[in-house]
């Protein structure tokens, strides 16, 4: 095979065993890597509790991972949430990826659970499990001093997920998170504290010189993307750059929702990061837009937030201050936590307590959190199950258990019905409609409209499947395509595929995630947006009105949605789309 | 949906590439719910299987008008004898839409295959008794009717660039088609010499935001009436009180109304980031010239001439697969510079050679791709030698020809 190792590695914790299993050319090329063979190891383990020994915590490369493929350095962890009940999944940067399957590995997957902290080591392939006993409590960053993994790629946990923090994050190489649906839980439950992986191997190629070709196609399109490349692109400014953006568009979640612009935001933007911290430029393993930014000046070594963690930890959150986000972020990182649910978790707390933080009590409250200290046990099982016991439901602005990022659905309707559809829950990424509606890419959309939503939200979730299966970076499809991909999946693999195949499988993969989650009792009552955007508008100025969603239109929006899907309209799969698919019906 | 479908088709109408009625009315799908078009017509059913077999959510059926029509015609039956695709060599099909694939009849699968690895289809349909008689252009999108429109728009005005192109190096290299010959004759007529005289544009320097916004949309909206340029290839510019106001990426020239961004010179706001991907050429020309107006568009005979290398020189040229990016022989068309440089800020990108070349001229063309031009205070001045460099440029282009055809 080509692009594919052929082997993925059991690692049994309670019996201490490692065993090889290699699957048919058939299901790779069905389920492609990532996300999608992450859903097929989970499959058959649906009825069990996410903290079931038998549960799998699944890490998978791509058939392009490790290739010259553009931005293909990322990995995908998958497992069972413990935040939102649901298929946990996310994506994960660094160069963990590129290691693994230097190493020889599509893939790992974790089951049974130690009695001690354990560390899982594998260079090329010898796999080992040592004692981490020394390293439980430590913080990320501590890990990575301790470890000191140089060309290694680690994936750690913070004290979060080793006190059950239901948002826990994977920390990769310092500096990347996979954060969001628990994984560092899902990863602390089995006691796993580390994954050290380094590998010398190279991945099969079977057409270098069509590869080199596609792969100078796609930085054609990148170089012509003003929102990689261009001068307020992520490539030089960082996913800050959307923070203006989302300012100017009047959809800036603010005060836990309760608006939708933020005086200040003029003030907490990129330029403001760029002017204070003189970043430089830092990315995942082979990658040339390299969005993750670092500071250089006095303040050197400190990782710049996300344009999540920018909002949520200023407007959401009532706060005016870049060091204190920064500040916040690192906290977050260094403890395992992801940040969007920490913020959207605190903004809930300060809207139902009615307090606001100081910097002291933020950073104190992280720890308090982290630590399981405190109120931060009421907070550490997430805005959802927090609202809930305090008898305020409302005030927890989560779909599905998933807080939410920082695009208020009320200034764009796709984000809207994206939000309330995903199969992980109130995410951006499954749909990422923040492309045509912000963006203007492919084309723009209106974004206050659902119209023609319902179907350019399945076509972009099934891409997304493909995309976290590949893997390659989202953000690329900013510029690119599958149509460029394909050509990179042929000349990798020498599989004749076009775009439309991958889409096909990308379909399937999105389909067996919804029959999972339909299994955990899911349905359409759970596609649903907290009442507060159906019932308040936004902030509007002279020239945009940020009316609240019509909910009549919404729920037309999402019965077209499963009508695409191919969903019944409670939003349940059925046996006969399942069939079409070639899907296995609920028979694990 | 209904709105866009319309909307589109009526544009490309009103862009002289469809007819408005009879079998050359263009068909544009949308599918939301339910699939609309904008009229009936008797391909439809075979379209709507389309959407059956392929990721979409739009589609676009265009029956060129003259000249695309036996422009197309003729690099269709070029290409199926080939590779089956056509390789355009201009900049914007290079990037975005790379070939361009030919199928010989209007069969559904073959059809499917193409739009299964490319953005478009050219159906070469010679066959005048099958209700889809061609050529025929079809273009899907998965988001916006908006891409179908772009994606028929971008393959015509493709065909058209190559067809002159290629007519002009085959002269150049002393070989003779006489099909092609015909062809050029019979499209000759079609091809504007002479541009329609400048419109009355706003005057500047404007002292209003809201006079630099009206004064962009006009002179967006004229460009494009005029014929000059398409709407979806190019970006307009106006620096006024330390900012930048730029069309957005993927804006329509002839319809900037709410899209146009203001960027500030000092850098302290990224909203830039929906600014054209041309927006750090705009920003360092505007820097270096002290221009306050700059017109970007792909007028045809420019994006030609530009790409007219001697044949004898090109084979001996070490980068004459590189030309858009590497061509070192300093180029111009009379004082015109002509640079390369690809689209947008990458270590290619024309931001880093278009800049410097405005230091002896008013407008530069680029390479494969399109015109660049300053206007001191306001657009006048930048149109009119849009106009007079795209005169020239076609006036060059027809005088070589007849020269190298007739002696
Ligand atoms: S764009 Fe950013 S997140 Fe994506 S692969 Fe590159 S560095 Fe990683
Ligand atoms: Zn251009």
């Amino acid at each position: 095979m080509y692009g594919w190792t052929g082997k993925i590695a059991r690692i049994d914790l309670t019996r201490q065993k490692i065993e090889i299993q290699t699957l048919s050319p058939d299901t790779y090329a069905r389920y492609l890597g990532g996300r999608g063979l992450g859903s097929l190891f989970l499959q058959p383990c649906t009825a069990l509790n996410w903290d079931h020994p038998d549960m799998p915590v699944c890490l998978f490369t791509g058939p392009l991972t490790a290739t010259a493929a553009p931005t293909s350095g990322r990995s995908h962890m998958v497992s069972m949430s413990p935040l939102t009940g649901l298929m946990a999944d996310s994506s994960m940067g660094g160069k963990i990826g590129v290691q693994l399957k230097r190493a020889g590995w599509d893939g790992i997957v974790i089951t049974g659970k130690s009695d001690l902290p354990v560390g899982i080591e594998i260079a090329d392939e010898r796999i080992t499990l040592v004692g981490a006993k020394n390293l439980w409590g430590m913080t990320t960053d501590a890990v990575y001093q301790h470890l000191a993994p140089k060309k290694a790629g680690l994936a750690c946990i913070g004290p979060a997920g080793e006190n059950r923090v239901r948002f826990a994050a994977v920390i990769t190489d310092r500096h990347h998170a996979a954060g969001r649906t628990g994984l560092g839980l899902c990863l602390g439950t089995k006691k796993v504290k580390y994954i050290l992986v380094s590998g010398t191997g190279r991945t099969r190629v079977k057409d270098p010189e069509q590869l080199k070709k596609a792969r100078e196609d796609i930085f054609r399109l990148t170089a012509a993307s003003p929102a990689l490349m261009g001068q307020y692109g992520f490539s030089r400014m960082g996913t800050g750059a959307m923070y203006d953006l989302m300012d100017n568009r009047h959809m800036m979640p603010t005060d836990n929702f309760c608006a939708t612009r933020f005086a200040p935001a003029g003030k907490l933007n990129a330029n403001a990061y760029a002017r204070f911290y003189s970043p430089r430029k830092h990315g995942c393993k082979g990658c040339h837009i390299l969005c993750k930014k670092i500071s250089t000046n006095h303040t050197a070594g400190t990782p710049m937030p996300e344009f999540e963690t920018m909002s949520h930890f200023t407007a959401l959150l009532g706060l005016q201050d870049i060091q204190l986000v920064t500040a916040a972020n690192q906290r977050c990182n260094s403890l395992g936590m992801d940040t969007i649910s920490t913020a959207v978790t605190l903004s809930c707390y300060r809207e139902i307590i009615k307090k606001d933080f100081t910097p002291v009590s933020l950073l104190g409250m992280l720890e308090d959190i982290a630590l399981d200290r405190g109120e931060g046990n009421a907070l550490k099982r997430g805005a959802a199950a927090y609202a809930r016991s305090m008898g305020k439901p409302d005030a927890a602005m989560a779909v599905k258990g998933l807080e939410l990022p920082a695009y208020d659905p009320r200034g764009a309707y796709g984000m809207a019905l994206g939000f309330a559809v995903s199969t992980r829950g109130g995410c951006h990424l499954r749909a990422y409609p923040i492309s045509h509606e912000i963006l203007r890419k492919p084309v723009a959309t209106d974004r206050f409209s659902f119209s023609g939503k319902a179907r350019i939200i399945k076509i972009a979730e099934d891409l997304n499947a493909v995309v976290d299966s590949l893997i390659a970076c989202k953000f690329i499809f900013f510029a690119a395509g599958l149509e460029e991909y394909a050509r990179v999946f042929s000349a990798v693999t020498g599989l004749d595929v076009t775009a439309h195949d991958l889409m096909a499988a990308g379909e399937k993969i999105e389909y067996n995630e919804r029959i999972i989650n339909s299994l955990k009792g899911f349905d359409a009552r759970h596609d649903d947006l907290p009442a507060r955007f159906f019932l308040q508008p936004g902030t509007g100025s002279g020239q945009i009105r940020v009316p609240p969603i019509d909910r009549a239109a919404f729920v037309q929006a999402k019965n077209a949605y499963y009508a695409v899907r191919g969903l019944s309209t409670d939003g349940l799969p059925t046996k006969s789309k399942a069939k079409q698919l070639g899907l296995p019906w609920k028979t694990w | 949906m209904e709105n866009l479908v319309k909307k589109y088709a009526r544009k490309l109408v009103d862009a002289g590439l469809a007819a408005s009625s009879g079998p050359g009315i263009p068909l544009v799908g949308g599918l939301d719910h339910a699939l609309v078009w904008n009229t009936t017509a008797p391909e439809i059913p075979v379209l709507e299987q389309l959407f059956q077999h392929l990721n979409i959510n739009c589609l676009v059926f265009l029956r060129p008008s003259p000249p695309y029509d036996r422009i197309i015609r003729f690099l269709a039956g070029r290409a199926l004898k080939g590779s089956g695709r056509i390789l355009p060599q201009d900049c914007e099909t290079r990037t975005f839409l790379h070939d361009l694939p030919v199928v010989e009849h209007f069969d559904l699968q073959a059809i499917v295959q193409a739009l299964k690895q490319r953005k478009s289809v050219i159906i070469q349909g010679l066959d005048k008794e099958n209700p889809c008689w061609g050529p025929v252009v079809i273009a899907p999108g998965n988001v916006s009717p908006e891409q179908g429109f772009v994606g028929v728009s971008s393959v015509c005005f493709a065909c058209f660039v190559t067809f002159f192109s290629d007519y002009l190096a085959l002269l150049k290299t002393g070989n003779k088609d006489p099909h092609m010959d015909r062809v050029f004759d019979q499209v000759l007529p079609f091809v504007q010499t002479q541009k329609s005289p400048l419109p009355d544009l706003m005057h500047g320097p404007f002292s209003k935001e809201q006079d630099v916004y009206a004064a962009m949309v006009q002179a967006g909206q004229k460009i494009v009436a005029c014929g000059l340029v398409d709407s979806y290839f190019g970006n307009i510019s106006y620096c006024w009180n330390n900012t930048l106001y730029i069309s957005q990426t993927g804006a329509s020239l002839d319809e900037l109304t709410g899209c146009i961004d203001p960027v500030p010179l000092d850098g302290s706001t990224s909203a830039g980031i929906t600014a054209s991907s041309e927006l750090t050429a705009h920003l360092d020309t505007i820097g270096r010239t002290g221009c306050q107006a700059i017109l970007h568009g792909h007028p045809r005979f420019c994006v030609i001439v530009s790409m007219d290398c001697d044949p004898a020189q090109k084979a001996a040229c070490p980068f004459s697969d590189k030309c858009h990016t590497h061509c070192p022989t300093p180029r111009h068309l009379a004082s015109v510079p002509i640079v390369p440089g690809e689209v947008g800020s990458g270590p290619f990108g024309l931001c880093n050679t278009l800049p410097a070349a405005f230091d002896t001229s008013d407008s530069v063309i680029v390479y494969g791709h399109g015109l660049f031009v300053t206007g001191k205070t306001d657009f006048t001045q930048a149109f009119s030698t849009l106009t007079a460099v795209e005169n020239l440029c076609t006036n060059r282009y027809l005088e070589q020809v007849r020269h190298l055809r007739h002696g």
